[in-house]
């Protein structure tokens, strides 16, 4: 067993199957483990009979108790022989037993002698087992023995007792912590494995303790730590206090040399955890990125398949926020389009969709499209996202993009991949208004042949909202009609409403129209008859519903907005009875969902996924819906803004609160999502008690409480606000969180009746000019700009004071606007001295805006900035400029 | 908080991609057949790619994974997905590089399952419960071997190194007699 065989049976290629295992059976494994019991020991035979034992373990076959019992006893007894084979081979079955509390008492002293005996191997492994089985109590007897190894002077020995404390942290960490002057020694360890282990033990030990991890990173280095793993250790520890002291101190950043002089190790695990280390400080520089840049760059041309993915993966999520620094990559990158591994290919193609320009954007599609066939269905999901934001970014190139889009929507796929195909072609049609009818007629292509009946009823319905407004309706009734003869009842169902769309808001096409919706009467599901029906009776006048024609399409066309599972709520308890079923009795608000729910949901896919653009603006959406629900706001006319949630409170404390400001005409909605995030409280009738002394223009006018906010169950809570008409009043308010808190039993969930009235300070909040801004972009800023009428350009020129960075001052005054960068403008190259940056919004009160800035930056980092602004209203532009000034 | 390398799982699979060896070190995969259909995802993922003369790999449901085959074996180490590439790789080609040694350049299924003891133990000497214990395979090899009583003959490393020795001699003496 023990010698290799290298002989080669000659019948070998009879009984392919054949090993040592094969057909091997746990009964009868379990009769020869009798062996152990022998007064003779045969270590040979013992040894086979545990790897047996062993093969059935690890086959993923398990003992029942009784037998793990009796293997155990047995296993025990061969501490008799001194067979050092054997030995090894039991440390690996008690430890793959993981005996109980009461048979370890068995094996303890035995081991306790191993500990104890001359030979290091056996020293060595009765520590990693008796760390692994033991309890606290027997912790504490063998606890000097185990110092002593710690600085023991045969490393094996040492690493063992140093990696049996790192786990016995976890469970008696008073104990170990009283080690940390052996663990001291053996960080200065020769072996270069000690010395891992060694700091990695004293770390964990000193963790909680921010002065003594400092003192360690800036004590160790100096240079006492040769090896390599260590090496990256430090490195992870030296940037864990650059990101705590960084915060607060402006300029050169502590230990940042040392990550530098780590980009010129000779181990290249330690020039890659340097290089991460770098990309991954907060607010980095190009200057402190471009060393690793640099590093990285090699690494892509590396022969080794694992060193090109680190790098490629690495600089896919700098360009994701500093893509002008990851250019110079750009040719490295694009000879790994085609590298053997698709990983690495992916990652690549989509690091350069960040980085490219507008005019690599074509060279690249055609790379890509050669590369798309042979790509698993997950991968091209991150390469049709990356598309996607792209032609965000670059809208002129719609035209080559949507092209590409609607080939790789005609090959094969599964429904994730078209579904993204489907939803990117959706989300260009939605941004880029020139893209609609070229999005819209390749949708209507792929429904021709689609099989997918979620995407074929999405697209109908897509198409049923934006057909009808295009310059030419009539061509896309083909293709709907054509899903009413060949698609399924559910399809065949949305084709019918389709149409009906397009009759109703195209009186020229409504007899043409009206023929089609006529045949569907005759359809085989009801389905789809009761629709047609439906809409000839409602359109052609037969049944009359509301008085206007607007009241009609309400009718038949808008949204559903009550909750589903409100509907099904109320139609359960709907008794049959004389009184009908009256749909406004069903309640609209939105039973929140757990935290834990949605703490799963949120949490960001992994893969090598590019920022999406997708849930921004459906964002918005579920906003109107969800408060045109409430009926005190459904008056307050359309949504224009909805700003990105602000939190009002710090991190973990007992009550999370953030806003956000819904912007109307007229009025300004707070909503404020609180969570509650004690399970022994269950808080009720909470509001937010707001003092807008700061905020002249502003009258209170409706608070809508949460009537209750369990542990774990987020729920909101409004103040809705008056305020001049159209006019972008701004001010501060103080928020103070009312509640009336009551005890709840944890274990049993009960409820205390008794509440007690308590409140909790909020941070203020700032409603500013760049709330009224929403971000809209402009395919074409030049166009735009020139088709502005120059009479309302308004120019100025500002001092920014001193200022860390270009690139930070652009940034600053863009978040001060709050208006969408255009073209990729608001990156600013590598140490440039000027820059130009177009924005574009629209203003409340739909006033279209852009604004081009051009910056410049002097010796002593002054920063100076010329403003133009061109807009439909000349105010507006002179608005503008007094928000700059102000701010 | 910063966190220590840290290995999830060693596989040793054969070309069908059925378990030779295994080794979990956490509970990523609580139950047998979690951990089936996570070798099973993981061998379909990686069968066609030649991960002969240097180690590949993959990154998928948010684990990286290195691999690379030899004959009929599959080699493979999992790590989470912010772990250091190429730490996870010296672990591989540690372990890799001493199982080669322990079974004398002749790593395939049979042997491997024939010396199937000093498999396990090398595994148990290359990862304690997802912490690195040792990357360079001569000690791991050695300390394999002093432990299943082959000390009687010269350790593997060293055995390497005396053959390294003659191969030498002999290129010294070629040169010398042309």
């Amino acid at each position: 067993m023990a010698q290799p065989m290298l002989k080669k049976d000659d019948d070998r290629d009879d009984e392919v199957d054949y090993h040592p295992f094969f057909g091997i059976e746990k009964g009868a494994v379990l009769q020869e483990a009798r062996v152990f019991n022998d007064p003779q020991i045969d270590p040979r035979r013992c040894s086979q009979v545990i790897t047996k034992v062993l093969y059935i373990l690890n086959q993923g076959d398990t003992l029942t108790q009784i037998e793990g019992t009796e293997v155990f006893f047995s296993v025990t007894k061969l501490f008799q022989s001194k067979d050092p084979g054997l030995r090894r081979m039991m440390y690996l079955m008690i430890k793959e037993l993981s005996p109980s509390a009461g048979e370890v008492i068995m094996v303890t002293s035995s081991l306790m002698k191993d500990m104890n005996s001359k030979t290091d191997m056996y020293r060595a492994n009765a520590i990693r087992v008796l760390s692994r089985i033991i309890d606290g109590t027997i912790l504490a007897q063998i606890e000097r023995y185990l110092k002593q190894a710690i600085v023991d002077k045969n490393p094996v020995v040492a690493s063992a007792a140093l990696v049996s404390g790192i786990h016995l942290l976890q469970t008696s960490p008073e104990v170990v912590k009283r080690w940390s002057n052996e663990v001291q020694e053996a960080v200065q360890s020769r072996a270069s494995l000690v010395q891992f282990h060694a700091l990695a033990l004293l770390y964990q030990i000193r963790q909680h303790d921010r002065l003594a991890v400092t003192k360690l990173v800036t004590s160790l280095t100096k240079g006492s730590v040769r090896s390599p793993l260590a090496q990256c250790l430090l490195i992870r520890y030296a940037s864990q206090v650059i990101r705590e002291s960084g915060a607060n101190q402006a300029g050169e950043r502590p230990h940042f040399d040392y990550l530098e002089s780590c980009l010129r190790h000779k181990a290249e695990m330690v020039i890659l955890e340097a290089a991460r280390a770098i990309t991954e400080l907060s607010g980095v520089t190009s200057r402190e990125l471009t060393p690793a840049i640099t590093v990285l760059q090699l690494f892509l041309s590396s022969s080794k398949p694992v060193l090109r993915f680190a790098a490629v993966r690495t600089l896919n999520k700098v360009a994701m926020t500093h893509p002008l620094a990851v250019t110079n990559c750009n040719i490295d990158m694009e000879s790994l389009i085609s590298d053997s591994n698709r990983s690495i290919a992916t990652l690549a193609i989509t690091t350069l969709l960040k980085t490219g320009n507008e005019s690599s954007v074509d060279r690249l599609m055609k790379q890509i499209t050669n590369f798309m066939a042979d790509i698993a269905d997950e991968f091209k999901i991150v390469v049709v996202d990356a598309i996607r934001s792209l032609c965000l970014k670059f809208p002129l190139k719609y035209r080559s993009l949507m092209n590409f889009l609607s080939n790789i929507l005609r090959e094969e796929g599964g429904f994730e991949y078209k579904k993204a195909i489907v939803d990117s072609i959706v989300t260009l049609i939605r941004d880029i208004p020139e893209a609609k009818e070229i999005g819209l007629f390749h949708l209507c292509e792929f429904i021709e042949d689609c099989e997918f009946t979620y995407l074929s009823t999405q697209i109908l319905h897509l198409m049923g909202n934006e057909g009808p407004r295009t310059s030419d309706p009539s061509k896309y009734i083909r293709y709907v009609y054509n899903r009413v003869i060949l698609e399924n009842a559910t399809v065949r169902a949305a084709a019918v409403s389709t149409l009906a769309k397009f009759g109703a808001l195209v009186d020229s096409l409504k007899p043409r129209i009206f023929v089609l919706l006529r045949r569907c009467l005759f359809d085989s599901d009801d389905e789809v008859r009761d629709r047609a029906t439906l809409y000839l009776k409602v359109l052609g006048g037969e049944a009359v519903v509301g008085e206007t024609e607007k009241e009609t399409n309400e009718f038949l066309f808008g949204s559903f907005d009550i909750p589903l599972v409100n509907l099904e709520a109320s139609l359960k308890n709907y008794e049959p009875s004389e009184t009908p079923f009256d749909i406004s009795s069903v309640p609209r608000e939105v039973r929140s969902q757990p935290l834990a729910e949605k703490k799963a949901a949120g949490k960001k896919p992994t893969g090598p996924a590019g920022p999406t653009s997708g849930p921004v603006v459906s964002a918005i959406d579920a906003y109107e819906k969800s408060l045109s629900s409430i009926p005190e706001f459904a008056a307050f006319g359309k949504l224009f803004k909805s700003s990105a949630p602000v939190e009002l409170t710090e991190a973990e404390t007992e009550y999370a609160v953030s806003v956000v400001k819904h912007i109307y005409d007229g009025h300004v909605i707070l909503q404020f999502n609180c969570s509650n995030t004690i399970p022994e409280q269950l808080l009720e009738n909470v509001t937010v008690l707001i003092d807008a002394s700061e905020a002249e223009d502003f009258a209170e006018v409706y608070t809508k409480p949460l009537r209750s906010l369990p542990y774990d169950s987020p729920g909101q809570t409004f103040v809705a606000f008056e305020k001049p008409d159209g006019v972008p009043a701004v001010g501060k308010f103080s928020n103070i969180l009312k509640f009336i808190v009551k005890e709840v039993d944890p274990a049993s969930g009960e409820v205390e009746e008794d509440g007690v009235e308590d409140e909790y300070q909020l941070e203020e909040l700032e409603v500013t000019y760049a709330d009224y801004m929403l971000k809209v972009p402009v395919s074409n800023f030049r166009n735009a700009w020139e088709g502005m009428d120059p009479e309302s350009e308004r120019v100025d020129e500002y001092g920014l004071g001193a200022r860390e960075s270009l690139a930070e001052a652009v940034n600053a005054v863009i978040s001060i606007l709050g208006m969408h960068p255009c073209e990729g403008t608001e990156v600013v190259a590598n140490n440039s001295r000027s820059h130009t940056c177009l924005l574009s919004g629209v203003f409340i009160g739909n006033v279209k805006v852009l604004v081009r800035l051009s910056f410049g930056i002097s010796g002593p980092k002054e920063v100076a900035m010329k403003l133009a602004v061109r807009s439909d209203d000349p105010d507006v532009s002179d608005r503008i400029h007094e928000v700059v000034a102000s701010g | 908080m910063a966190t220590l390398p840290s290995v999830k799982n060693i596989l040793v699979l054969d070309s069908e991609g059925k378990r030779v060896a295994v080794k979990y070190y956490t509970d990523d995969w609580p139950s047998v057949s979690s951990k089936l259909a996570f070798e099973k995802s993981v061998f379909t993922k990686t069968m066609k790619i030649n991960a002969r003369n240097e180690a590949d790999i993959v990154m998928f449901d948010g684990h990286i994974v290195i691999f690379k085959f030899i004959q009929d074996l599959h080699f493979f180490v999992t790590g989470g997905d912010d772990e250091n590439e190429l730490i996870l790789a010296s672990v591989l080609q540690g372990f890799f590089d001493a199982v080669g040694t322990i079974l004398r350049n002749n790593v395939e299924k049979r042997t491997a399952l024939e010396n199937l003891d000093l498999i396990y133990l090398c595994l148990d000497e290359v990862v304690d419960g997802g912490m690195i214990l040792e990357t360079d395979a001569s000690v791991i090899a050695d300390k394999v071997s002093s432990a299943s009583g082959l000390e009687a003959m010269a350790p593997f490393s060293e055995q390497t190194l005396s053959q390294a020795f003659a191969v030498a001699r002999e290129h010294f003496a070629r040169s010398l007699l042309k």
